[in-house]
């Protein structure tokens, strides 16, 4: 089953991370990547840009409404995902807790549909 | 017997046990309850003619699983047709099974361990994944048996609702991907504290006076202790045996804590005729058996305080210094104010009323149960105990103003008639 893990946190906490951390952390995302790689897990995966580079857009009534800024003001914003294949919620669960911001941040864990 | 009876019995003794294994090796929920139903009806027709078979578990989980594959046949060559496709082989193809064929394996199919399939339904049922009223439904519906209806009426909600909620739990564990199985070891610790509250909580709607209908009430702490006995006999570990002693020593003292009209009988009042001795018995060993066994944890401990007030030939027999001590603990594993509430009523009967106001007045100060009626009623107690009539007057007023059951209220006003005549 493919299940997509999207990363939740508040940016301004993670804004006020030094350099050094900033950098560890870094590394534990690449650290992680690269093991659900390896244990063929990893589908695909991306970090955001910050949600002050985040536009929303909606038709309404044929008409098309831009937006600056997400769909919603939340006190966590999506950050980045990962798109991974496990055999259950608990293998996808248990990949979602080693993604560095779990420790900080929310993860969702969304089953990705299939269409037959 | 006759044989309806034996029918009627054989359902009882095995639906639970027959489902589970359904559930693993059909794979739906639905189908597999809809497949034990059809399972049940081929019985009451095949049974009185053929007798009852020797294994009728596995005759049941036989005949359930063929009638399942008939029916996902069935509806796979329906799909296949309306997507315009041939079916390739015509239903019917395949050679008919035989329930009677006697070395079937229908109940380890799949299955390469010694698993009770009633293990995986339960800790399924209690999945992190599910929200916690979800968690109780379908334990109470696929384990338990009962019907949306009941469980409807306990928990106070309209069945249409409660229906709803389980149709959504089912759809969660398909769509998300729940699995079927007993978490591995390492989860345990976390997995169990969960089955464990959801029992737990399960007892407690049973017996608190809040809840639903009488009978249904009474079914469900049958069904809380029965899931515990369940637990005992596959999982025995420490907190699992102490749960079951709290749950048995808890029960024990049904018919004696309320009168005729339904009014509160304390502890110290009740008669103790009235409890079940049986029940009293099995829960004292069990809760020997759990303190030999290990470093007791919450459940244990709670029973052991239940196991000292049982073991009182009276009530000024009680020995509440050991459950001060007991108390203590409790506190310094789960220190919920709860914990200190109850730890405090404790020292009163130990040190006097006087030692215990002020750790009642420093539960009052940090506001945490600004809402729960026991900590001004037991406040009002040790007032009214210490001859300070006016304040107790006063706290028995603030539990009224919180109390949400009528029994209590009824008992509450009374005592503070009492001071007031």
């Amino acid at each position: 089953m493919q299940y997509l893990l999207l990363i939740y946190e508040n940016e301004q906490n993670n804004a006020k991370m030094s350099k050094a951390d900033g950098d560890k952390v870094m590394q534990e995302y690449f650290a992680f990547t690269k093991d659900i790689q390896d244990k063929k897990n990893y589908v695909a995966g991306e970090a955001l840009q910050p949600i002050a580079t985040a536009t929303t857009v909606r038709v309404r009534d044929g008409k098309t409404v831009t937006t600056d800024g997400p769909f919603a003001e939340t006190r966590e914003q999506l950050g980045g995902y990962y798109l991974v294949e496990a055999k259950d919620l608990d293998e996808a669960r248990s990949i979602a807790a080693r993604i560095p911001a779990a420790r900080t941040g929310s993860i969702e864990v969304r089953p990705v549909v299939k269409f037959t | 017997m006759s044989i309806a009876q034996e029918i009627n019995r054989v359902f009882r003794d095995e639906r639970q046990h027959a489902l589970a294994t359904l559930i693993r090796v059909v794979g739906d929920w639905d189908v597999a309850e809809e497949a034990l139903q059809e399972a049940f009806e081929a019985a009451v027709v095949q049974w009185p003619e053929a007798g009852v078979p020797d294994q009728p578990r596995a005759w049941l989980i036989r005949t359930a699983r063929n009638k399942a594959v008939d029916r996902v046949r069935r509806q796979a060559w329906l799909e296949e047709k309306r997507a315009g496709l041939l079916a390739e082989a015509e239903p019917g193809d395949e050679p008919a099974y035989d329930p009677e064929r006697p070395d079937d394996t229908a109940e380890n199919e799949g299955c390469d361990d010694d698993i009770d399939d009633r293990l995986r339904l339960l800790f399924t049922c209690c999945h992190p994944a599910l929200a916690p009223e979800a968690q109780i439904a379908l334990t109470l519906r696929t384990l338990c048996g009962l019907s949306t209806e009941e469980i409807a009426r306990a928990f106070l909600t309209p069945a249409a609702t409660m229906a709803q909620r389980l149709v959504r739990a089912k759809a969660k564990i398909r769509g998300a991907g729940i699995p079927y199985r007993v978490p591995p070891r390492e989860e345990w610790n976390e997995r169990l504290q969960a089955v464990l509250a959801i029992v737990y909580l399960v007892f407690t709607e049973g017996y608190a006076a809040t809840s639903g209908d009488a009978l249904v009430r009474r079914e469900l702490t049958a069904e809380a202790i029965r899931l515990a006995r369940l637990l005992a006999q596959l999982l025995p570990g420490v907190e699992v045996l102490g749960l079951l002693a709290l749950l048995l020593l808890t029960e024990a003292r049904r018919d004696a804590r309320a009168t005729a009209s339904g009014d509160v009988i304390l502890l110290e009042d009740q008669d103790q005729t009235k409890w079940d001795r049986a029940q009293i018995d099995e829960g004292l060993v069990l809760v020997d058996r759990a303190l030999r066994s290990g470093p007791p944890g919450p459940y244990v401990l709670q029973a052991a305080i239940a196991a000292v007030h049982a073991h009182a030939p009276r009530s000024d027999g009680t020995d509440w210094r050991q459950i001060v001590a007991l108390y203590d603990r409790l506190y310094a594993i789960v220190p919920t104010p709860v914990v200190a509430l109850n730890r405090a009523v404790a020292v009163a009967m130990c040190d006097g009323p006087a030692a215990a106001l002020p750790l009642l007045d420093e539960l009052v100060a940090s506001r945490e149960l600004r809402e729960y009626h026991l900590l001004p009623a037991a406040r009002a107690d040790l007032l009214r105990r210490l001859g300070q009539t006016r304040e107790a007057a006063a706290a028995y007023r603030e539990a009224l103003a919180l109390v949400g059951n009528e029994p209590e209220r009824r008992f509450l006003a009374r005592r503070l008639a009492a001071l007031e005549g």
